[in-house]
């Protein structure tokens, strides 16, 4: 075992002890005693030993070290999904810190292992993200360490174009390639026909695809794609070791997505365990204040702010205790009276049981879709706020329980960035990549838009389309690589569809 | 190797020596204007590489707290996300003047600083460097403490090698002890001019606040009761308090000589060089208004500034309206002046590069 002194070793026995009573059930858990600059180090590397050289791990580590040097924060926990599980503890943290962490590592474990959203996570991350790290240094040996950042840059800036829910699919991600149409270069030189109304309605529809390109050609894909990423790693021209490179931001990408999917869940999960183990076994009386005092920080709010820590253990809180007097199901969700939900107690006694099962079968969006109720609510005080063009400030806009949970799950459902898919590799049957953003009511922020296609463009070296709303129009960006061209769909030029064809 | 190969390298394209094109991705903060009670925001500089995502001001979020609808929610920014990926954001913090100082605790100096002055009463200064047997045990030299019962119990024989037990008693004890040392206190000034005239752009009059703030932090800290004056030029001089200095815009025309002849004023009749070190700093772009004005300004510097002050420094910052002129001729005219420093500062990113012209070492 790892590094820890007598006492901490004897204080992790014993949490550990504790934890697999109250049914807690985690992977084995190494803990590590690291001084802050390698914890900042570990924190920057997104808590693992080594990884890719890049520069944005000297961002964060610039950041994480000014903010510990400056007195303004600092970490106190550090745990990764592996199996083992690594966590690391701050050398110099008083002994009533250490414990928490403790406490509060082993509730994250128990998440790790038993929520379903992690069982498709590689559990020997430590090791692959070793090997990627040597896979890119060799490239940077052999093609220079500016050409592989660029391209790492150029990934990343496309990194969130993933398919979270493709890992748990039943036919799971689609390894095979599907054929990809060949298209006939002398294309290229042409000049380009003009994009017109009809064709891009009829497009659209789907009805066009065997008139624009014979009944012989499929679409391509087939079904329109959200793992961008993958269908680039397939498709595009890509030298051997940029499409290796790709694959690797891809894999890590993958690998973070339940964290991100299950942010709320998973600290909740942890901070209701360390709360509950502290209080009822742990802690001695003479640390009681400290406790609350560290407790508290953690879960506070600003004002007007959003802790998912503290939304997190509130609602598990408040399962736990509607299951306990069987305020749920029918009866319960029918009763129209105050007084009586207020005093509503069957003795059911299942809420330990059923935030068990929360923690295994929820993400995020799904447990605010379920247990965010109205009195919920009302008792944290939450709103939406919104930007008042007109003060220059965000404002509280409503406390409608509805309108609340709106927004909570737009922010939530797909990491809260917008739905983007591949619709065609073969757009108009010039090679050229076409992308539809899944309108949701939030335009996209547009410098970043273009230059984000800029990147995509270079990475499918054809010109690349993005079909999305701006400004209430609907609209199609073309990057070709030297520029950016827009087309409002609805005052697309008419003209016939035989008209567009090449 | 690792992350501080990382982190050079992120500095390097932060501080725009690589990845030119990254520039625009970099969010950097102001260093000074948000100066409150000694207090100032570092802001950390970061790189948002551009994704496809949704624009923050239609998106709004959610929140806690108390309030109507209509109600202000301080600052909302940034809570919406969420369970956002980690990393990309900034980070501001809020640390005091003294500890920026120490950030720009290179090694710097005021160049040729002479002891001067009537008031040669020196100043004590107290120094824990010694070692005593006696003392108050909050200040309890471990080490030597141990070294001596070390000592004792190897001399008197009770040392056992295989159970390295020491054992101190009483006169075993080492304290940290103090002493008195005598330091000459030196009488100096520091007089900044700046230019504020219409052709200094709003980024050029940025560079030279920042700059001459930083030098100022810095003397300031690490020299005790130093003096400072301010001065602020159009076509006519005027001396300010350090707040105006730092926040005043003026627009005008350029008449240097004009501050110059304050500088000379305030140096004939407050600050005579036979009693006091003398700094005049002078910022300005170069654009003069004509070479009259500017041959009178050189005319002043050879009669009265050069020989009488232990250095002074010209800043130029790049103009707008094409590199100054002024620069160059203080350049022609004096080539080989020892106390003059000419410092060209093109950049924000140059600035620390000029405070070491100033003041860095073997000036």
């Amino acid at each position: 075992m790892a590094n820890l002194t007598p006492e901490l070793e004897r204080a992790r026995k014993s949490i550990m002890k504790i934890a697999e009573q109250v049914g807690l059930d985690f992977f084995q858990t190494v803990f590590e005693v690291v001084g802050y600059n390698d914890l900042n180090k570990i924190a920057s590397y997104g808590g693992f030993p080594t990884r890719y050289p890049h520069w944005r791990w000297g961002m964060e580590y610039e950041s994480l070290a000014k903010s510990y040097q400056y007195g303004l924060s600092k970490i106190y926990e550090l745990v990764i999904n592996t199996d083992p599980c690594y966590a690391y503890l701050m050398e110099g943290n008083e002994f009533l810190d250490q414990k928490l962490v403790m406490a509060h590592v082993y509730g994250h474990c128990d998440f790790f292992k038993n929520n379903q959203w992690f069982s498709q996570t590689d559990r020997k991350m430590m090791d692959t993200m070793a090997n990627h790290a040597t896979r890119v240094r060799r490239y940077i040996d052999r093609h220079g360490v500016e050409e592989v950042e660029n391209f790492i840059d150029l990934c990343l800036s496309l990194e969130n174009l993933i398919d979270r829910h493709a890992p748990y699919a039943k036919n799971k991600v689609q390894e095979q390639k599907e054929e990809a149409p060949i298209i006939n270069p002398e294309i290229f030189s042409q000049e380009r026909p003009k994009l017109t109304k009809e064709y891009m309605e009829e497009y659209l529809e789907g009805t066009s695809s065997e008139a624009a390109r014979g009944k012989d050609q499929k679409r391509f894909p087939s079904e329109p794609q959200k793992d961008i990423l993958q269908f680039l790693m397939h498709y595009a021209p890509l030298e051997d070791w940029q499409q290796d490179v790709l694959s690797i931001i891809r894999e890590e990408a993958y690998y973070f997505a339940p964290q991100g999917m299950t942010k709320i869940m998973n600290e909740g999960w942890a901070s209701y365990w360390h709360s509950k183990l502290m209080t009822e076994r742990i802690m001695d009386d003479s640390e009681v204040i400290d406790f609350a005092d560290r407790h508290s920080g953690t879960m506070a709010m600003a004002p007007g702010g959003f802790n998912p820590y503290k939304i997190g253990i509130e609602l598990f809180r408040n399962i736990e205790y509607r299951w306990n007097r069987g305020q749920f199901g029918r009866d319960w969700s029918e009763c129209a009276d105050i007084q009586e939900k207020a005093n509503w107690d069957r003795q059911t006694g299942l809420g330990r049981q059923k935030i068990f099962e929360v923690r295994r079968d929820y993400n995020d969006v799904t447990f605010i879709d379920e247990f965010l109720s109205e009195e919920f609510c009302v008792e944290h005080k939450l709103f939406v706020y919104k930007f008042n063009e007109r003060s220059g400030q965000y404002e509280i806009d409503t406390r409608d329980f509805k309108k609340i949970k709106q927004q909570l799950l737009f922010q939530l459902t797909n990491f809260g960035q917008p739905i983007i898919k591949v619709i065609d590799g073969n757009f108009e049957n010039r090679g050229e990549l076409l992308l539809s953003h899944d309108f949701e009511g939030v335009d996209m922020q547009p410098d970043y838009m273009v230059a984000t296609l800029e990147n995509l463009q270079k990475v499918w070296s054809r010109p690349v389309n993005l079909i999305t709303i701006m400004d209430g129009e609907q609209k199609i960006y073309r990057h070709d690589g030297k520029e950016i061209q827009t087309f409002n769909l609805s005052t697309l030029p008419k003209g016939s569809a035989e008209a567009s064809e090449d | 190797m690792g992350i501080l190969e990382d982190h050079r390298r992120f500095k390097d394209i932060v501080r725009g020596r690589i990845k030119h094109n990254f520039k625009k991705y970099v969010t950097n903060g102001e260093m000074i204007g948000k100066q409150e009670n000694d207090l100032v925001k570092i802001p950390v500089p970061s790189i948002d590489l551009p994704k496809f995502k949704y624009g923050p001001k239609q998106q709004g979020g959610v929140g806690q707290g108390q309030g109507q609808p209509g109600d202000g929610t301080g600052e909302g920014e940034g809570q919406g996300e969420a369970g956002n990926s980690p990393g990309q954001h900034m980070l501001e913090t809020e640390v005091s003047l003294e500890e920026l100082a120490d950030i720009l605790g290179e090694k710097l100096e005021l160049p040729r600083i002479e002891p001067k002055g009537l008031s040669q009463a020196a100043t004590e200064a107290i120094k824990y460097s010694g070692r005593a047997p006696v003392g108050p045990e909050g200040l309890r030299h471990f080490k030597s403490s141990y070294k001596e019962a070390l000592k004792r119990s190897i001399a008197s024989g009770t040392y056992n090698p295989d159970d390295p037990v020491i054992i101190p008693i009483r006169r075993d004890m080492r304290y940290k002890s103090f002493k008195k040392t005598m330091q000459p206190r030196t009488k100096a000034v520091v007089i900044y001019m700046m230019d504020v005239s219409g052709s200094m752009g709003d980024e050029q009059k940025e560079i030279v606040r920042l700059e001459s703030f930083w030098i100022n932090t810095w003397l300031k800290r690490n020299y005790k009761g130093l003096e400072t004056r301010f001065i602020i030029h159009d076509a006519a001089a005027k001396e300010v308090d350090e707040n105006t200095f730092f926040s005043t815009s003026e627009s005008g025309g350029t008449l240097i000589s004009s501050a110059y002849k304050l500088c000379k004023k305030l140096i004939e009749t407050e600050f005579s060089p036979a009693e006091w070190n003398v700094y005049p700093f002078h910022f300005s772009d170069g654009d003069n208004w004509s070479g009259e004005d500017t041959r009178l300004c050189v005319k002043m510097l050879t009669d009265f500034f050069l020989p009488q002050v232990n250095m002074f420094g010209y800043g130029q910052v790049e103009s707008k309206y094409g590199s100054g002129q002024f620069a160059k001729d203080l350049e022609k005219a004096f080539p080989e002046s020892d106390n003059m420093i000419i410092s060209k500062i093109e950049n924000r990113d140059k600035i620390i590069a000029s405070i070491k012209d100033f003041l860095g070492k073997g000036k």
